[in-house]
């Protein structure tokens, strides 16, 4: 395992070489990324990732630790596992899948429903500014928050129910309703889990290719815009790599290297996180 | 007058809490709903047994692509599954000390990989030395994705296992690695099963390590040396073209892959629920 990481990071290391020698830091900062002209630079596909990711979270992680919170404090015992092996269950939907739900049934409903009242009060702000065309930045972040949801929920259920009971039944006991105990006493045992959690979630979402790539827009561009189209580091990968040769190649492994740390060092704080909750324990190492 | 306060307070947080868990589900029964509604109606028996047609005419199937899935899916549970299931063996029973653990926080580190990465990793690797594309590089790049998710759960599996029958074993005069392979992984067994079906799930609905591996095939092909096509890459293809028939058919893939998808997913709770059944 520590071999197949080393071999992962000097391989691209090795291959991407090539661009890194020649664009240098300017790569991370640039913002054109021309192939024809041969100038690569990763400025908006960074920018696209981290964007669309946050804002993937922004609208997962309530809903998630509230999720959460229910199905291990105030949800009746019959309901727990039946609800639990839903959220489960929406993990298990491939990434492709979403896409297509999200070309065919998201979007429309987005420019239908969604949109135009959003730009009729919004419209003002740079985040709501432009034309909406279907694929975009907030489809993007839509999808990404599903997807994420269901992995933030379940790791920090896991991390709730590793907090000891004593300290549910001590709360109570001093008088304490069962959401003061839940807020009090349970979350701040659990705040380095559930951090944990959102950071896996956060790995997961930065690293996510199909979906992404189908319904973002795939533009070289950086807007503040969530109508507008964007680009993540993941999708460029997916839509250039097989057309790409030379220093594209080259530009192409760079960025996957940039991802590949990214994500590598997300993943590592989350880890490390849960792990302090739950010592050794596998929480979330399983695939869901 | 505090109290009625914060009883409400507790009230209104446990009632949101319950708005985010529906909430949270709607998406899902979303998803099925319109993957039944729209995906039902373009299956037929052509469906699975007919080939792509050309672009533009109507009909044809994706037999090719069910096929394809089928064994690139099996190849990389052929290499991912053992190495995986050695890999969490050795943890479990031998897993101590430093190097131990840094596997350990590795295999958990790499589960996140994207696997985009996994594709281009592969791709130079297999794909550029053998000069094409292939069935088995897929195969190789959905193993890179099985290992860590399997060493960690037949870890977690075989450390569930009492010391007390490993002890047993050793007070019997059964040497170790008799005792690890005997008694303790075979009790452990439904338990690694259940993560290698979690594991099979998961792959079989991978696009973007294939996308530089397998790359897709409009044929049916059974040889494992050529391009192959699979449901995802289907899927991803058609969804994006311009051609109703073709969205139609995507509709259709998506059915039948998250059928799939699904089986392996029941058959690995079914697995876990017969075991804490025998107990």
């Amino acid at each position: 395992m520590p071999f197949l990481l080393l071999a992962i990071v000097a391989q691209l290391t090795y291959t991407a070489w090539p661009a890194i020698r020649e664009f240098g830091f300017a790569f991370l900062y640039r913002s054109t990324w021309d192939p024809v002209a041969g100038v690569y630079g990763a400025a908006p596909m960074i920018f696209g990732t981290l964007f669309c990711s946050l804002l993937a979270l922004l609208l997962a992680v309530p809903l998630a630790v509230g999720t959460a919170i229910f199905l291990t404090e105030f949800a009746p015992g019959k309901i727990r596992r039946p609800v639990a092996t839903l959220v489960e269950l929406l993990a298990a939907i491939p990434s492709v899948v979403y896409g297509l739900w999200g070309v065919f049934v998201l979007i429309p409903l987005l420019k239908a429903y969604a949109v135009p009242p959003l730009q009729a009060v919004l419209g003002w702000t740079p985040f709501f500014s432009g034309t909406f065309f279907g694929n975009s930045m907030l489809a993007g972040a839509l999808i990404l928050a599903i997807m994420v949801l269901p992995y933030i929920a379940s790791v920090s259920r896991e991390v709730l129910l590793a907090v000891p009971t004593a300290q549910r039944d001590a709360a109570l006991a001093l008088g304490a309703t069962r959401w003061e105990a839940v807020w009090g006493a349970v979350l701040p045992f659990a705040r380095p889990g559930i951090t944990g959690a959102v950071a896996l979630g956060l790995g997961r979402a930065l690293g996510e290719t199909m979906a992404v790539v189908m319904v973002i827009g795939n533009r070289h561009d950086m807007s503040l815009s969530l109508l507008d189209p964007g680009y993540t580091m993941a999708a460029l990968i997916a839509n250039e790599f097989n057309e790409a040769a030379g220093m594209q190649r080259a530009a192409l492994f760079e960025v996957g290297l940039v991802l590949f740390a990214v994500t590598l060092a997300v993943n590592a704080a989350a880890r490390l996180l849960v792990w302090r909750v739950a010592r050794e324990s596998a929480i979330g190492s399983r695939a869901v | 007058m505090p109290v009625p306060r914060r009883r409400l307070t507790s009230r209104v947080m446990t009632a949101a809490t319950v708005a985010a868990a529906a909430f949270a589900l709607l998406p899902l029964f979303a998803i099925f709903g319109d993957l039944v509604a729209k995906g039902a109606s373009s299956i037929n028996w052509d469906f699975f047994v007919k080939n792509p047609v050309p672009a533009g005419s109507t009909g044809g199937g994706v037999a090719n692509a069910i096929v394809g899935t089928l064994i690139v899916v099996g190849l990389g549970s052929l290499i991912g599954l053992p190495i995986g299931i050695g890999a969490g063996i050795y943890l479990a029973e031998y897993g101590k000390g430093k190097l131990a653990m840094t596997v350990r926080f590795l295999a958990d580190v790499l589960t996140g990989t994207p696997s985009v990465i996994v594709g281009i990793f592969v791709w130079t690797w297999i794909v550029r030395p053998m000069g094409h594309f292939s069935a088995l590089s897929g195969g190789i790049a959905l193993s890179v994705l099985t290992i860590p998710m399997v060493t960690r759960t037949t870890e977690e599996m075989v450390r569930l296992v009492p010391g007390s029958l490993r002890e047993a074993a050793l007070a019997l005069g059964y040497p170790r690695w008799r005792a690890a392979l005997t008694v303790m992984v075979r009790s452990a067994w439904p338990g690694i099963v259940t993560g290698a079906l979690v594991a099979v799930a998961r792959i079989a609905g991978e696009t973007a390590p294939l996308l530089f591996t397998a790359l897709g095939n409009l044929n049916f092909r059974t040889n494992i040396m050529q391009p192959m096509q699979t449901l995802s890459l289907q899927i991803y293809v058609y969804a994006t073209g311009p051609f109703e028939e073709w969205h139609r058919l995507a509709w259709g893939a998506a059915l039948v892959l998250m059928a799939i998808v699904l089986l392996f997913s029941i058959s690995a709770r079914l697995a876990t629920r017969s075991r804490f059944r025998a107990r």
